[in-house]
């Protein structure tokens, strides 16, 4: 266990989610930031999808890694991706009819998160399979967080609520309270965005440019 | 070994795509019935859904067997073409639409809730990113609407997608789809604060507002086909 543990490789997985964090620091993924947040629910789906179709095709492509013509990775890695996002959209589609209803569009868009290519041509492409499979839940976890705290803002300014349930009691209502309809609207995404790396930079000063 | 030959390179892409259309190709077929048969549960619920029968953790099954009586196949001329039970619930309501008018077999599920008769129709129209379809209950004097489904394939969540949401389809309930003369007008979606004097209306969704136009047409050319139905006396009816 020890040597599954390494400091090398907890590194890997801690600094994704903090001070290489894909999406306020890389500024990657951000389409799919906008898209899926304004409510909870999508957001953190989305999180635990990506989680793990970039844990999985980061082993995949690893363990490929010495095979793989240099000319056509790209391509070897974009067929890997995709197979494996089918592979996972038909299994919801068989025993969790449900869910996949509410998310086969979110599960299609995983195949264009630049997250995935990123950490398949940064990572997976150079290391070994566990490392790269710990780098992949680092990095989906990183993604996952933003996805959930930005969620988090919009769906309870924007609607009330949270994960469907209602959290501001009527009597706000009726004292005059509204919802913020720009809180549904993609911009805001951006703005509550913008917010989160602002406080990550101001912790974090080695980050400033 | 040199892995940057055209030779290799070829191969490679070649037994890669192999391996993965096998693959594919396997999970699909392995996993088609049971997918298919959600889908026909699914249709179910959505069907008991329009008459506002929760069916969140219950047999829709049995549900479906209880409330729909009759499965019928109509034309535009309202005539019966068929009662057999499944024939009506295997139309595909998309390839009907693409067919001329007078050559559609239109579904009419003929349901009883309490010992009221109500109508089910299928509805199927285009939203902003794609889809949108649902289910549309009346009264027995095929006028009144008792309830209704909706759903979507892409539209926008928090926007558009609310067309799914209780607030939403609840709006529908007791407005008509006939006016005092007796025509077909359906019924309008519109913004809050604007009115219209030949339908009754819904609001649209505010920031929706192309999902929301979406509904509005497809209930007129959907509900559309329907109209000498709705016209058509029945035992029950008022008219």
């Amino acid at each position: 266990m020890a040597k599954l543990f390494s400091e090398k490789t907890k590194q890997v997985f801690l600094g994704p989610l903090s001070k290489n964090n894909p999406i306020a620091v890389q500024v990657l993924g951000i389409c799919s930031a906008l898209a899926v947040t304004a409510n909870l629910k999508p957001a953190l789906v989305m999180g635990i999808s990506v989680t793990v179709i970039v844990a999985f095709s980061n082993v995949i492509i690893s363990l490929l890694r010495n095979t793989i013509p240099n000319r056509i990775r790209i391509i070897v890695q974009l067929v890997v991706v995709a197979a494996l996002v089918t592979v996972v959209s038909e299994f919801l589609k068989a025993y969790a009819y449900d869910v996949s209803v509410k998310l086969s569009v979110y599960i299609g868009l995983i195949i264009t998160n630049c997250i995935l290519m990123g950490r398949l041509e940064a990572f997976a492409m150079a290391n070994k399979p566990w490392e790269s499979f710990v780098d992949g839940l680092g990095n989906g976890f990183g993604y996952a967080v933003i996805l959930v705290v930005v969620g988090f803002f919009r769906e309870l300014l924007g609607a009330g609520s949270l994960l469907g349930f209602r959290i501001i009691p009527q009597s706000f209502y009726d004292a005059g309270y509204m919802n913020n309809g720009l809180m549904m609207m993609p911009p805001m995404a951006l703005i509550i965005l913008a917010c989160i790396i602002w406080w990550h930079r101001s912790k974090n000063k080695e980050l400033q440019e | 070994m040199d892995t940057n030959k055209n030779g290799y390179t070829l191969i490679y892409a070649t037994v890669m795509v192999i391996v993965v259309a096998l693959m594919l190709a396997f999970v699909s077929g392995a996993l088609k019935s049971t997918q298919d048969k959600n889908i026909r549960l699914d249709k179910k619920k959505q069907i008991l859904s329009s008459l506002w029968i929760n069916t969140d953790g219950q047999d829709a099954d049995a549900l479906y067997k209880k409330y729909i009586v009759k499965e019928l196949v109509i034309n535009f001329k309202a005539e019966v073409l068929s009662e057999k039970p499944g024939e009506a619930f295997d139309i595909d309501i998309k390839k009907e639409l693409s067919k001329k008018p007078e050559d559609r077999r239109l579904p009419v599920y003929v349901a009883n809730v309490d010992g009221k008769t109500k109508y089910i129709i299928t509805l199927l129209g285009t939203g902003l990113w794609g889809p949108i379809w649902g289910y549309l209950a009346l009264d027995a004097d095929k006028n009144t609407i008792f309830g209704t489904y909706f759903s979507h394939a892409s539209e926008t969540p928090g926007l558009g997608a609310n067309i799914t949401e209780a607030p939403f389809q609840q709006q529908f309930v007791g407005k008509h789809i006939l006016n005092d003369k007796n025509e077909f007008v359906s019924v309008a979606v519109l913004k809050a604060g604007q009115t219209t004097k030949t339908q009754e209306k819904v609001d649209a969704i505010s920031g929706g507002t192309i999902t929301s136009k979406g509904v509005e047409k497809m209930l007129l050319t959907c509900l559309g086909q329907y109209d000498l139905f709705f016209k058509q006396t029945t035992s029950g009816g008022t008219n």
